[in-house]
């Protein structure tokens, strides 16, 4: 009892802190303009939030598509020894911590291009993407009855179709839970962006020029010596937390009612 | 069913049977087919594992599913060379030194790792000796003794705090954590423990134990779920058993349910040191910052997640660039390690069930 007093206090902690103070300093100007030259006060972080938004969403291109379907091979084809290898790389690149996913990516994308990016950084949070919805498919497919799939191919519904749509819509729900899990870890993910995405203080709708992002922004505004900026960083912060659990929300609501309904 | 049936022909299967099916060829096929080269092995192949009306489409499936599986495999072995590749000058100038070397100097061109070796083993295991105990009773809480309807709710509240982003917790690290240590626990420990040497110097709030603080807070929901998974493991006839011989609630837990979850909560806190080990931004807020080995846990330090992330964007020379992939290479390393241990650990208990989320 003791323990479990113990554990959420920091958590409350954390949360009443991030509510008090960002609410403080969360303005219009704040979601519209971008950041003042040091020193000044006031600004915002809209340019971050949309880098973000930016980031994710080349991350979930990269993540989503190869971690669903390295999931599909896992439960699927990969009952052997090559399937064990898979699984067993996956779980590596799970525990690869994020600042080394960084490091590769720079000299893997941002070398080669000779400057940073907002493609860079989707690239390198795409990547930790992968494992988590890989192995979150897996499961969620396992746990189809093989009954179902035998039905299918019963009735002459071919291997691929009955893979996409009978074996995965059936297990949509768990799916769709494991790839909000990885966006949520991944969304507030800083380590692998600082030098990749690297940060900016304009807007930047390009791919291929660096970007801001939420993360990056309150790292920086929370180790300046600025007390302008420590509050931007508490708004910040509390925006990131607002837009996760909204993104996850939002998925969960509008796939638990109409077609994506999934039986699991 | 077409009107001229082939008497000798078994009728088309309509999906895939469990066993590859055994074509026999019709007429017009047996002249045609080619016998030897990768190319007619492989169409030999599309031909007796699927049936005809899915062949093309099926086939293509599989293969964009394989591919992107072998993509996973990719990743980490490109992964692994770059950072091999990268560091290959630091590693031929400095060979093993590297590894022991006190001199941080990128000014002269001497780099050597220890200090943030030192830095990222002791906040690590100081995280380890604050979060073991109080994760460990949290997943006794919800497991043993805990009333149905709250157990829902603090393991959600548990799982929470590890869907909190760390630049998050770095930002209480600064704002809230280290002005209640410099304050309040710093002078307090330096008073009553001062005399063992760990708690002294001057209190800045920001360091070793700040870190250490932090990282425990991060690695508790890592070693609970693991222990819930591993204590849910013990089959209920242990408990009963213990019950029956007498044995308080206490010891029942002690001797019926933690002796035989020990080497699966050993994997758990293994699984949670992989994750103190190579968390960045979070330490690197609240650590200090400083390259030296200091006894005192007052002292700022530094770590090897945290120097990449600090210099890595102002290395200048490729020396120091590839000194700081250096340390990134052998922090994948360790963390590969140590995650690999875990999950042996960890399997070997739940039989491969766990969900195991690191």
């Amino acid at each position: 009892m003791l323990a479990a007093i113990f554990v959420l206090v920091p958590l409350l902690a954390i949360f009443v802190y991030l509510v008090i103070k960002g609410l403080g300093s969360i303005n219009i100007a704040f979601l519209t303009n971008t950041p003042k030259p040091p020193g000044e006060v006031g600004g915002g972080m809209a340019n971050a939030i949309v880098g973000t938004g930016l980031i994710l969403a080349v991350a979930s291109v990269i993540g989503l598509p190869l971690g669903i379907g390295s999931g599909i091979y896992l439960a699927e084809y990969g009952r052997n020894r090559f399937g064990d290898l898979i699984r067993f790389t996956a779980d590596v690149l799970n525990g690869v911590p994020s600042i080394v996913i960084g490091i590769a990516a720079y000299s893997l994308v941002v070398v080669p291009q000779k400057h940073f990016s907002a493609f860079s950084g989707g690239i390198a949070l795409g990547i930790m993407m992968i494992p988590t919805i890989a192995r979150a498919t897996e499961e969620m497919l396992l746990m189809v009855p093989n009954v179902v799939r035998e039905a299918a191919y019963g009735l002459g519904i071919p291997k691929w179709r009955t893979t996409l749509s009978i074996s995965l819509r059936t297990a949509s729900a768990g799916v769709i839970t494991g790839c909000m899990l990885a966006f949520a870890r991944v969304a507030g993910e800083t380590a692998p962006l600082l030098f990749t995405a690297f940060g900016n203080q304009f807007w930047n709708l390009k791919l291929n020029q660096p970007t801001a992002a939420l993360s990056l922004q309150v790292f920086s505004y929370a180790i300046s010596p600025y007390d302008d900026w420590h509050k931007q960083a508490w708004a910040g912060a509390l925006i990131l937390i607002v837009l996760i659990v909204g993104a996850v929300a939002a998925v969960r609501i509008t796939t638990s009612r109409g077609m994506l309904k999934g039986g699991a | 069913m077409p009107d001229s049936v082939d008497p000798m022909k078994p009728p088309e299967p309509l999906g895939q049977l469990p066993k590859p099916v055994v074509e026999v060829p019709s007429l017009a096929q047996v002249g045609r087919e080619p016998k030897t080269g990768v190319t007619a092995a492989v169409l030999r192949k599309i031909r007796t594992t699927y049936p005809r009306s899915s062949r093309i489409p099926d086939f293509a499936f599989g293969v964009i599913i394989l591919l992107s599986a072998i993509s996973v495999f990719a990743i980490v072995v490109l992964v692994v060379w770059e950072l091999i590749s990268q560091s290959r000058l630091s590693l031929h100038q400095f060979g093993i030194e590297f590894f022991y070397g006190h001199d941080w100097d990128p000014v002269n061109g001497n780099f050597g790792a220890m200090p943030f070796i030192y830095g990222t083993l002791v906040s690590s295991f100081l995280a380890l000796l604050l979060a073991v105990p109080l994760a460990v009773g949290v997943a006794v809480y919800i497991t043993e003794m805990c009333p149905q309807r709250l157990r829902a709710i603090i393991s959600f509240l548990v799982e929470l705090l590890a869907a909190i982003p760390s630049v998050i917790y770095g930002l209480w690290g600064i704002f809230v954590l280290a002005p209640l240590l410099r304050e309040y626990v710093e002078p307090f420990l330096a008073r009553t423990l001062g005399w063992t040497g760990f708690f002294s110097g001057p209190a800045y709030g920001l360091g070793m134990l700040a870190a250490g603080i932090i990282l425990a807070i991060m690695v508790v929901p890592v070693i609970a779920s693991i222990t819930r998974e591993v204590m849910t493991a013990v089959p209920q006839n242990q408990r009963e058993a213990v019950l029956a011989l007498g044995a308080t609630r206490w010891e029942m837990i002690r001797m019926g349910v933690l002796r035989n979850a020990r080497i699966g909560i050993v994997g758990g806190i293994i699984l949670g040191l992989g994750r103190a080990l190579g968390e960045t931004m979070a330490v690197t807020m609240v650590i200090g910052n400083r390259p030296e080995v200091a006894k005192s846990l007052f002292a700022p330090g530094y770590t090897m997640a945290s120097v990449i992330a600090n210099e890595f964007t102002e290395a200048t020379g490729d020396l120091y660039l590839s000194a700081l992939v250096e340390i990134g290479l052998a922090l994948f390393l360790v963390t590969l390690i140590v995650n690999a241990l875990a999950r042996l650990l960890v399997w070997s208990i739940t039989g491969g069930t766990a969900r195991v989320r690191g």
